[in-house]
């Protein structure tokens, strides 16, 4: 139903690229740009950081130079923690641990979901119902509190917090995968396909998957930056990333009862998690613009 | 309409029996038995028979399925077990606590909607303006900064700048002395209702300029109104109707999710009690709690569906499904 346009489009067109027209119209949206600019700050600062690229190494310790303001002393740019700790070299390791949470745990949940949502699409009936009455019922559990609940089970810890933010955004994918499935199913060419012998993997693979592509791709930039907040979060509140490996969310928590003479410990930890968010919610809104026409503006 | 409603309440049923295994699961899955849990390091001391007998005590010998019908019974009959730590039965216990979040959602609610309203319809109709980039630039930063960081940062500004501790830790409760609960409640409120107002900014904006272009408000324009009344008798009315359903859904999210903000602002609230819960291992509690949430959140749902077909006469009853 989405697609109709480019499904209508002869088939010459579409060779020509879909890619460099997406690339050319992206190019234009003011809000992708500024989304690809800080994500693409966030991932090289993460880089650097898993490859310890930092000023100082991480976690190592300046029992001289405790809480050292930024700029009190030039090595340490953004200033040091009660242990005498570089802010910046743990920031840089807090993000990557935040990025390795969050691409991972929307890899599983985008997989996990599609398939659910696409099968249940793509068989209808029994299957459907079911499948997606279990998805309603993970669905009826606030996000937090689902995540909460998993981390309880599993113990908290880097695995456990990204299976759980996984299936807490399980759910979101079937849903949205579902729909497109639905409409497409229908379609002259995937009967088509259906009518010269095609498998129904090949079937669901080749032809109905790239096709529902626009708005899983969508989804997965939003679902990143809600991901990133939920990993703070459960850190935020000890059941997510453990001391003492370095994680926004944490730095901000445990620096709390700081904040008053050393305001820098929650000042640059917040900025990195706002900036964060914002570049995956930028990028998420700029691709739904270029890939989806019709909500241009909407949102 | 009553068709609609027979369906939605037979969809509900399933929903409701599905969480309730999957929060019986949940506690089953924990590694380690119960006993040793409930008791800790002190469950060794324990010899076979009296790990067998405390075993028979809380059922813990029947088959699983036995244990969760069991367990359903007991819940439906408002017995959810006991909290160790707290010396009292569960269901007290969130009873006591839950008023404090349902009073915190309330308000958070009504700051997010005297916030969220106003510079979504300003956005809308002066589309493209300086204003409405200033609104789109709130919303966006409304959506990107997590209630964990604005409580952190207003309990910051509040203690080095006007030297007011909002989190002292003695919650006095509305009845007891209003003008100090609302104070003490006030701030983890705006916390709470930030980043809604920013999302009910969304939304109102965007279906204010879907409206904006419906032929009725031309048809209103065209015999002669002033700009205020279209606005405010035509397209307002029925662009307030996505509205309505985001403050539902996000009612039922903030009835179950202050889990940070309570945590922050030291609220005793239902989310401070399941955070504690976890973090103390008591079980029951924590299968309470979160059978609680779980349930007012599909109650919340469901009353949002009925509210959103009752006042939008578009949604036809018989063609759903």
């Amino acid at each position: 139903m989405n697609k109709a346009t480019s499904l209508s489009q002869p088939i010459k067109q579409l060779e020509r690229g879909p890619l460099r027209e997406f690339l050319r119209n992206f190019r234009h949206n003011l809000s992708g740009m500024v989304g690809v600019t800080l994500v693409g700050l966030f991932v090289l600062i993460s880089v650097a950081g898993l490859l310890k690229l930092t000023p100082f190494p991480i976690l190592e310790q300046h029992p001289l130079d405790r809480l050292k303001a930024p700029g009190e002393i030039p090595a340490y740019i953004l200033g040091t923690d009660q242990f005498g700790r570089d802010v910046a070299s743990n920031l840089m390791k807090g993000g990557a641990n935040s990025l390795q949470v969050a691409t991972l745990s929307v890899l599983i949940a985008t997989l996990a979901g599609t398939f659910v949502g696409a099968i249940a699409g793509y068989l209808g009936g029994n299957p459907d119902t079911v499948l997606m009455r279990l998805m309603d019922i993970l669905f009826a559990f606030p996000s937090l509190l689902l995540a909460l609940l998993i981390v309880t089970i599993r113990g908290p810890g880097l695995e456990n917090t990204i299976l759980a933010i996984a299936i807490v955004y399980t759910p979101i994918f079937a849903r949205v995968a579902r729909g497109p499935v639905l409409s497409l199913k229908e379609t002259e060419f995937v009967t088509a396909a259906r009518c010269i012998g095609a498998p129904e993997t090949r079937i669901l693979l080749r032809h109905v998957l790239p096709n529902m592509l626009a708005p899983l791709i969508v989804q997965v930039s939003l679902a990143l930056s809600w991901a990133l907040i939920t990993e703070a979060g459960l850190s935020f509140l000890g059941l997510g990333t453990q001391p003492p490996e370095p994680s926004w969310g944490l730095m901000l928590s445990s620096n709390r009862g700081l904040a008053e003479i050393a305001p820098w410990l929650i000042m640059y930890p917040g900025l990195a998690i706002m900036l964060g968010v914002l570049g995956f919610n930028l990028l998420g809104d700029g691709l739904r613009d270029v890939l989806d026409p019709r909500m241009r503006g909407r949102q | 309409m009553t068709r609609y409603l027979t369906q939605r309440l037979i969809a509900f049923i399933p929903t409701l029996i599905g969480i309730s295994i999957l929060v019986f699961a949940a506690i089953r899955l924990i590694p380690g038995d119960q006993i040793t849990a409930q008791l800790g390091t002190e469950a060794g001391m324990l010899s076979t028979e009296q790990r067998a007998a405390l075993e028979a005590y809380y059922g813990l010998d029947q088959p699983p399925i036995q244990q969760y019908f069991v367990w359903l019974g007991d819940a439906l009959q408002g017995n959810f077990g006991f909290s160790i730590r707290h010396g009292s039965a569960v269901l007290p216990l969130i009873m006591k606590h839950f008023p404090i979040t349902l009073e915190l959602a309330f308000m958070a609610i009504v700051i997010a909607l005297s916030i969220g309203i106003p510079i979504g319809i300003l956005s809308a109709i002066r589309h493209n303006s300086l204003i409405d980039l200033f609104g789109r630039m709130f919303s966006m930063l409304g959506l990107a900064v997590p209630n964990f960081l604005l409580g952190t940062l207003i309990i910051y500004v509040l203690s080095v700048y006007f030297g007011i501790l909002p989190n002292s830790g003695n919650y006095t409760s509305f009845t007891e002395d209003p003008w100090l609960n609302i104070q003490q409640l006030i701030f983890p409120a705006i916390t709470m209702g930030f980043s809604f107002s920013a999302s009910v900014m969304r939304m109102t904006r965007s279906a204010m300029l879907e409206v904006m272009n419906e032929d009725y408000v031309r048809t209103a324009r065209s015999k002669g109104l002033r700009e205020r009344v279209v606005i405010r008798r035509h397209a307002l009315r029925n662009a307030l109707i996505p509205v309505v359903t985001l403050i539902g859904v996000e009612f039922g999210y903030l009835l179950g999710g202050a889990f940070i903000t309570e945590q922050i602002f030291s609220l005793p609230g239902i989310g401070r009690l399941a955070v504690n819960a976890i973090t103390q291992r008591e079980y029951a509690l924590v299968q309470g709690v979160t059978l609680f949430i779980a349930i007012n959140f599909v109650i919340v749902n469901l009353a949002v569906d009925l509210i959103y077909a009752a006042i939008d006469p578009r949604i036809s009853y018989a063609s759903h499904e």
